[in-house]
């Protein structure tokens, strides 16, 4: 059994192990040292920080300190001593480990422009908090802003510093927005979009330089055009960190090389989240970095020794006022051979809305959803379970709303069969209703009362006037049977 | 108009011609009137707030079965195991009882005798089965159906407000509610005059928003529907509360003075993205914004959950996490807003307040909580030690009749277990592994097939006394009729079997010399009348507080609220205004997260399989099964699936079907509809033998509730 656990980083993967194996055995020694100065927080939710729609305390993250674990945040760890299994931090500790887990996460990309060495104050990448409140600090005052990137970060970023009023510019060096979830129609839908929330967007143009000064910033390209804005914001992708991985002698290729259970190629030290490479594949996203640390936690504890890590299909999901967008599998690539395969499309670019799904054999293998698309929620189960297709397909781009309509009474009672039922609540049908009506009941109150139909939700009420209306306009005649109205039995 | 008491039923009065009582079904308790002409007995919808001048089918049918063929009217005997079932006298009947209970406890101690309630017995038997068990039998094991019913919702109003109260306001607010948020709940077939209150919320302009796997009666109606797998609802909820925390629609105001935990709760929900949430229920992210938005940015909001979120292993924190999402949003104790839950059985309310649950005593006491058992034991005369402590929830009391340590004699009253108990073929073992069964049953009801001894009792015209409806209005019922000859009501059973235990221990009150032993006569009185005085002085202080609750209040008005401490004082139609029942006065919140259903899916068993309930038949079916027209309406079981899924079985519509789980089968017609999801199939449970859905559910329990999944276990469908 494990007996000291170190984590190293407290963001969303190191926190979310932390109380994962909290979860499992509220008494085992866990340490976690974070580099950042704050408890954890939902990187997620930045976004909407930079918005305004909440404030700092909304971004915190259910922590486990004061529970058992030994949580050290402003604790950067400087090197690793497998020989000697113990951490070393900046400011001289020594942490010993029987496991330790990498969960350092990634840095903000800056690209190697001419004048962002050092980065000036109003250019920032969005990575962390502290990089949201440099943002916050610099947008006060501020009317417009620079974007450069249109990925999903960057489209993120200049969504919410619109919605606080400012005037953003998104700066894209590829011919469409978020090339790698989307196709170039796609990208031009988004680009409307993006248009009408008040993000403009200058694409298939690469910055070259980059001047900064009290007044301003000012962001060359490559076209000869530049553009200026009180603020320029990085979103040019991210780095894994595997500094102290590397230096450790740790098998690293773009991340940390990690098997199934997670684990490096030193048995006692894994790695999660997005420094982690497994199967080839870096993720940057937070729900497999959670279901690895999920993975850790159960082999640490011995809860399930068998677990392995079994990636899911990413979706890439962006819901943010006014945009509704949501990419997954090869929707992007060209089909390569095999079974013949099959692609539905739907476009309303006026109205902001596309749909692209491919299917292979019964399956869906990819889909981009953007704007509208009230199927998008079947669509990524399917996506998500392999599971079969609809027969009708047209389903998947329209929704419930086509071929799954409630069958209603027909609009005339002329149309209606006569064992169609009127009241559900006392199962009365038109047949009943018309046998009352020939036995002499004149009007709806009649019919209900002899029928029952209308008395129990009171949600035929109409239907029933209307069958009483059209009969006394069609069998105005109908003389009452023998005996009347006493009581008219009517078989239902 | 008023409730009024029109008609006065005491014993040795005339029975009166007419009778203002209430429907004996569901916990809507629709006012009706029955009128007898010469053998004809009448049944007329009375305007009562609850129903207002409504009936379903199953109201309007209800008399058919007072005089049914199939009605018993003598008690049965089975002489041997695996004979028949003969006629016999009450007394040979009640003195098998007894001798066969006293030898048992002789032999096996006192708590090898369980005892079996159901929610549909009125407050004044549920309360005197719950004394008879502690201390006639003194036996712990004692529990009822209604644990399959509103165990979740109860635990989790229990743990958030400090009482459990179906709704704590008037049904009459869900008409002025601006928006209306029906989980798991299909009022339009299981309660239709409810849905009057619903048309009167959308004239008024509001909007209806229905969360349910299938495209039910109520979905239809609603302005929103949205459709995710059986047991997401928690996901959806906490995406809910997500997504109003990131909109900043939260009640923060409220949320600091009425309230405490929220904080944990906030950074929980935190990690809970709506993206997440729409890939396990399949609810479109926009759809989950569109109900947060009509729930958050409204002056008046209801969130009711019902069955199909509560009947979970993970009920009680699915309840609990839209209990927070009320709680952020401000809604609880707010005029025309809050949380509530629509309780399913007649009496689920009542039921549940008066003692017949494992750990319950009256007056919704807890029986580990030394002074209710010092109040309760003063009330009957018996030294609080002599009481037993908390039996075992339903399910692992029934899982263990027969078993080396399980009771050995069972004693059911108003349920039929082999119908609608989960994995109910292990149900039916265990029932048949019992030396003694003894069922109290109007018709000889699946449960009672098995029985050694089979008691006929009354029917609901034919009996006085008190049922609590779905919004905690305790209400009367009113007897039109004596009992046909050879039948005899509950309580006079009750009454007839303590007659033959008694005697055997010397009571508190001889050991200490406080008075004569306590006749049979005394401690179980037959008069309902009686028994809802000692009732009143039970629940006198506890959380359901009857005590200045009385039947001429209750005839003077359209019923009381609880709690109603002061006969002279004010009833409580709203609950949490100023204050929750609560130590320090808040709510409380507690965060909770989705976790996956007990069994899920896989190759084998690769679909979701749910169950519930259709508009003409009633639980188990014992009653509405019997009656003619609601056979016609509703005649047998059947399979819902999608016609996909169909057109990939090879399965046409009306073609028999097998559903197949690991525990056991079912077979019915195949009913093919686009209302449900493609991936999950659907059963109504009312059925017996090869319909029975129950033969495939899932007995896995919630930890805290012990409710039993119902509603989602993994399956095959083959064609049969």
């Amino acid at each position: 059994m494990t007996e000291r656990i170190v984590i190293v980083g407290y963001g969303m993967a190191g926190a979310r192990l932390a109380a994962e194996l909290h979860a499992r055995d509220g008494d085992r020694k866990v340490t976690v040292l974070g580099a950042e100065p704050h408890r954890a927080y939902n990187r997620i939710m930045l976004s909407t920080l930079l918005a305004g729609k909440i404030d700092e305390p909304d971004v915190e993250l259910a922590e486990v300190a004061g529970q058992g674990a030994d949580v050290r945040t402003g604790t950067a760890v400087t090197a690793i001593d497998r020989a000697a299994r113990e951490v070393r931090t900046a400011d001289g500790d020594r942490h010993g480990y029987d496991h330790l887990v990498l969960a350092t996460g990634s840095r903000a990309l800056v690209p190697p422009l001419p004048g962002l060495d050092p980065l000036p104050d109003r250019v920032v990448p969005f990575r962390t908090l502290d990089d949201c409140r440099r943002i916050l600090a610099a947008a006060r005052g501020a009317r417009s802003a620079l974007v450069l990137g249109g990925g999903l970060l960057g489209l993120e970023a200049a969504r919410g510093l619109a919605a606080r009023g400012l005037d953003v510019t998104v700066v894209h060096p590829v011919g469409h927005l978020m090339e790698r979830q989307l196709d170039q129609p796609a990208g031009a839908v988004l680009a409307g979009t993006l248009a009408g929330l008040g993000v403009r967007t200058r694409l298939g143009v690469t910055a070259t330089g980059v001047t900064a000064d009290a007044d301003g910033v000012r962001l060359d390209l490559d076209d000869g055009d530049s553009l200026a804005a009180d603020l320029l914001v990085l979103s040019c992708g991210v780095r894994p960190d595997t500094a102290l991985a590397a230096a450790a002698g740790l098998a690293v290729d773009r991340g940390v090389v990690v098997d199934d259970r997670m684990r490096t190629s030193d048995r006692r030290i894994s790695a999660i989240g997005d420094c982690a490479q497994h199967g080839g594949t870096l993720t940057g996203l937070v729900a497999p970095a959670w279901a690895q640390a999920r993975v850790v936690a159960e082999v640490l504890t011995g809860a399930d020794p068998l677990v392995r890590y079994r990636p899911r299909p990413v979706v890439t999901r962006l819901k943010a006022a006014g945009i509704d967008l949501a990419a997954m599998g090869d929707a992007v690539d060209a089909p390569d051979g095999g079974a013949p395969v099959e692609e539905l499309t739907f476009a309303d670019p006026a109205r902001g809305t596309y749909a692209r799904l491919r299917i292979r054999d019964e399956r869906l293998t990819g889909a981009i959803l953007l704007g509208d698309n009230p199927a998008v929620g079947t669509v990524v189960q399917l996506f998500d379970r392999g599971a079969p297709v609809p027969a009708d397909r047209r389903s998947l781009l329209l929704g419930r709303a086509f071929g799954a309509a409630p069958a209603t009474p027909a609009a005339s009672p002329a149309l209606m069969p006569d064992a169609a039922t009127v009241c559900q609540c006392n199962d009365v049908s038109k047949g009943a209703l018309v046998a009352c009506w020939r036995a002499g009941a004149r009007t709806a109150a009649e019919l209900s009362a002899a029928t029952r139909a209308a008395t129990g939700c009171g949600g035929c009420r109409d239907a029933v006037a209307g069958i009483a209306g059209w009969l006394a306009e069609v069998d105005p005649a109908a003389a009452p049977t023998a005996g009347g109205m006493d009581r008219v039995e009517v078989t239902r | 108009m008023t409730d009024g008491a029109r008609v006065a039923t005491r014993p040795g009065v005339r029975p009166p011609r007419e009778a203002a009582t209430h429907c004996p079904y569901c916990a809507l308790q629709c006012g009706m009137v029955l009128r007898q002409t010469g053998e004809r007995i009448e049944v007329a919808p009375r305007d009562f707030p609850t129903n207002r001048g409504g009936l379903c089918q199953k109201g309007w049918t209800a008399a058919d079965l007072l005089d049914h063929p199939d009605r018993l009217t003598t008690p049965l005997l089975r002489d041997r195991p695996g004979g028949d079932l003969r006629p016999a006298g009450w007394d040979e009947a009640l003195d098998r009882v007894g001798a066969g209970l006293r030898e048992i406890q002789e032999r096996h101690g006192r708590d090898a005798v369980a005892v079996f309630g159901g929610g549909g017995l009125t407050n004044e038997k549920a309360y005197a089965l719950g004394k008879f068990a502690r201390v006639a039998l003194r036996t712990r094991h004692i529990d009822y159906n209604g644990r399959w019913c509103m165990s979740s919702a109860a635990a989790a109003g229990t743990r958030a407000f400090g009482l459990d109260r179906g709704l704590p306001f008037p049904l009459a607010d869900l008409g002025r509610a601006d928006t209306l948020l029906l989980v798991g709940a299909n009022p339009a077939e299981t309660m239709p005059p409810l849905m009057r209150h619903l048309a009167d919320q959308r004239e008024r302009g509001g909007r209806l928003i229905v969360v349910d796997p299938r495209l039910t009666a109520t979905a239809r109606q609603a302005d929103l529907h949205l459709q995710p797998l059986p047991g997401t609802d928690l996901a959806v909820a906490n995406a809910l509360l997500h997504i109003a925390l990131t909109e900043g629609w939260l009640d923060r105001a409220y949320v600091a003075d009425r309230t405490t935990g929220f904080d944990e709760v906030r950074r929980t929900v935190a990690g809970c993205w709506p993206a997440e949430a729409e890939r396990l229920s399949g609810v479109p992210v926009a759809d989950l914004e569109a109900t947060a938005r009509a729930l958050a940015t409204v002056d008046r909001a209801i969130i009711l959950t019902a069955r199909g979120a509560e009947q979970h292993a993970k009920g009680v924190d699915t309840v609990t996490a839209f209990i927070n999402l009320a709680l952020a949003l401000g809604l609880p104790g707010r005029p025309g807003s809050g949380y509530g839950c629509l309780t399913g059985q007649g009496n689920g309310q009542g039921g549940r307040e008066h003692g017949q649950k494992a750990d319950q005593l009256p007056g919704y006491r807890r029986i580990d909580d030394p002074a209710a058992r010092e109040h309760v034991a003063a009330v009957w005369g018996v030294d609080p030690a002599e009481l037993p402590g908390p039996g075992v929830p339903a399910y692992q009391l029934l899982d263990s009749l027969g078993t080396a340590d399980g009771p050995r004699a069972l004693l059911v009253f108003g349920s039929n277990p082999v119908v609608s108990a989960p994995r109910a073929a292990r149900v039916e073992s265990r029932l048949r592994d019992l030396d003694l069964l003894v069922v109290a049953d109007l018709v000889r009801s699946e449960t009672a097939e098995l029985a050694d001894v089979v008691l006929p009792v009354a029917q609901w015209a034919e009996e006085d006394g008190t049922m609590t409806n779905l919004e905690g209005r305790v209400l009367r019922r009113r007897a039109l009729r004596e009992p046909p000859p050879g039948v005899r009501t509950d309580l006079a059973v009750l009454a007839g079997l303590a007659a033959r235990l008694q005697g055997r221990v010397p009571s508190y009150r001889e050991m200490h010399n406080k008075g004569p032993l306590l006749t049979p006569t005394e401690a179980f009185p037959t008069d309902p009348a009686e028994v809802f005085a000692e009732l009143r002085r039970a629940s006198a202080g506890g959380p359901a507080d009857y005590s200045g609750v009385s039947w001429e209040r209750i005839d003077a008005d359209t019923g009381v609220f609880w709690p109603c401490p002061d006969e002279g004082g004010p009833d409580t139609p709203r609950l949490f205004a100023d204050r929750f029942p609560t130590p320090d006065g808040r709510a409380r919140f507690r965060a909770v997260t989705h976790r996956p259903a007990a069994e899920p899916v896989c190759a084998d068993y690769p679909l979701h399989f749910t169950t519930g309930r259709v508009l003409a038949q009633y639980q188990s079916g014992a009653q509405t099964r019997r009656v003619a027209a609601l056979r016609r309406a509703a005649p047998g079981g059947f399979v819902e699936l999608h016609p996909d899924l169909a057109g990939r079985l090879g399965v046409a519509d009306g073609e028999e079907v097998r559903v197949v789980s690991r525990r056991g089968e079912l077979r019915a017609p195949a009913r093919l509809s686009p209302a449900i999801r493609p991936d999950t199939v659907f059963a109504p449970f009312h059925w017996p033998g090869a319909a029975r859905a129950n033969s495939v559910t899932n007995d896995a329990v919630d930890p805290v509730s012990g409710m039993p999944e119902f509603k989602i276990c993994a399956v095959r469908v083959e064609k049969a």
